[in-house]
């Protein structure tokens, strides 16, 4: 009785069933972005109050913040799928590392193109050579790297395993990232909000924030399993099941 | 052991020992990655001598002078202190009693000769109302004996 109630996990590693699944999940995932987004940008730019040092400028870290939280945590996902890739053989692990990687180097070019023109009024300067800046850099660089090295590589198989590993050795940058402000001397001003302080930012600026990171979350999701979608298109297309689709009938 | 196993203990070992190189190279290289140094180190001697380097820290409050278009003010760390001169404009954010950043040359006397200024923003973010009730706050604790 209780064996047939629980969901066999396992089925979606096949591309072959999570190809519809996702298809399902995509317009969740587009709604949560935009009612996230819509609620987030009205906090942000209409009821969070002016800030007492830097005026509006404040405001790009409704952008720069959700942008710099989402740039390192895909990055962590891609390491995990491509580590679970490299250790079980699935193949759809490969393929959602390739879906989530131009999605984080998008993160992490906000996250540094934001924090420029943020740094040019505040501090005086579009950009200096501190440990959170550069460090930042080498993740997008990294995410650059991975997307080229798998691009290069024409056996999907192969390249997915150089790609795994290159991630998983660029793992080590995200807590360098997360710390460096901590660490080591940085223009760059600590976390504002932190798993171990109370944020130190007035509650509906850090309502705001969140609500733009859970919008960014959702687009994320949403645009990744639209990647991951025409992957499995591109990879699985000699295949049976995928000849028999509706959408590739037509 | 399962072959699945075997690799994923293989990449776990890669990945601790990838985190060790890691952390050993960056402590190594602690001094060279810090942006700046603060006025005990350069007090201590600790700065380099004959070439440009940045000082961090406060900017010392009622310490801030201009002469003609050269500002001349102090950077702390609370403990020790260090005089600087800069000919240029100072970012908005560049106030008393903050933070800022300045990069140049020690001079013999013991002085700073600043070419850039950046302003060191803290992770505080405040309302304006609320920053003038604070402030209005401690003037009146001030005024009390």
């Amino acid at each position: 009785m209780k064996e047939n109630k629980l969901i066999h996990w396992f089925k979606y590693a096949s591309p072959q069933s999570f190809y519809p699944l996702a298809g399902k999940m995509i317009p969740w995932f587009w709604a949560l972005t935009a009612v996230f987004g819509l609620s987030g940008l009205w906090l942000s730019f209409f009821v969070a109050p002016t800030d007492a040092v830097q005026g509006d400028g404040y405001r790009i870290i409704f952008i720069h913040v959700p942008a710099s939280w989402m740039s390192m945590f895909i990055y962590i996902v891609m390491a995990c799928w491509a580590g679970l890739g490299l250790a079980l053989n699935t193949r759809l692990s490969g393929m959602m590392a390739q879906a989530l990687a131009p999605t984080g180097a998008l993160m992490a070019f906000l996250s540094l193109w934001t924090g420029a023109f943020w740094g040019k009024p505040m501090w005086g300067t579009w950009w200096v050579w501190d440990a959170r800046l550069t460090s930042e850099l080498i993740l997008f660089f990294l995410y650059l790297g991975f997307i080229a090295l798998q691009a290069a590589i024409d056996d999907a198989r192969r390249a997915d395993k150089a790609g795994a590993i290159l991630a998983l050795v660029g793992v080590v940058n995200v807590p360098i990232i997360y710390f460096s402000v901590k660490w080591w001397n940085t223009l760059h001003q600590g976390s504002s909000v932190s798993l171990n302080k109370s944020p130190t930012m007035a509650a509906t600026m850090l309502w705001g924030m969140l609500l733009m990171a859970l919008c960014f979350w959702m687009y994320s999701i949403a645009v990744a399993l639209m990647r991951v979608r025409a992957i499995i298109l591109e990879r699985e297309t000699h295949t049976e099941w995928i000849k028999d689709l509706a959408e590739v009938k037509q | 052991m399962r072959p699945w196993q075997k690799r994923a203990a293989i990449i776990g070992g890669g990945l601790a020992a990838l985190g060790v190189a890691a952390a050993l190279a960056l402590n190594a290289l602690n001094s060279n990655i810090a942006l700046y140094v603060t006025p005990s180190e350069v007090v201590a001697g600790k700065a380099p001598q004959g070439q440009a380097f940045r000082i961090g820290g406060l900017v010392k409050e009622g310490s801030l002078k201009r002469d003609n278009l050269t500002a001349h003010f102090v950077v702390t760390d609370t403990v020790k202190e260090v005089p600087v001169a800069y000919t240029g404009i100072l970012p908005d954010l560049f106030k008393e009693g903050k933070g800022a950043v300045v990069q140049g040359k020690l001079g013999p006397d013991g002085s700073f000769v600043a070419s850039e200024v950046l302003a060191k923003h803290d992770e505080n973010y405040t309302p304006k109302e609320a920053q003038q009730a604070i402030d209005k706050a401690q003037a009146a604790a001030k005024g009390k004996p």
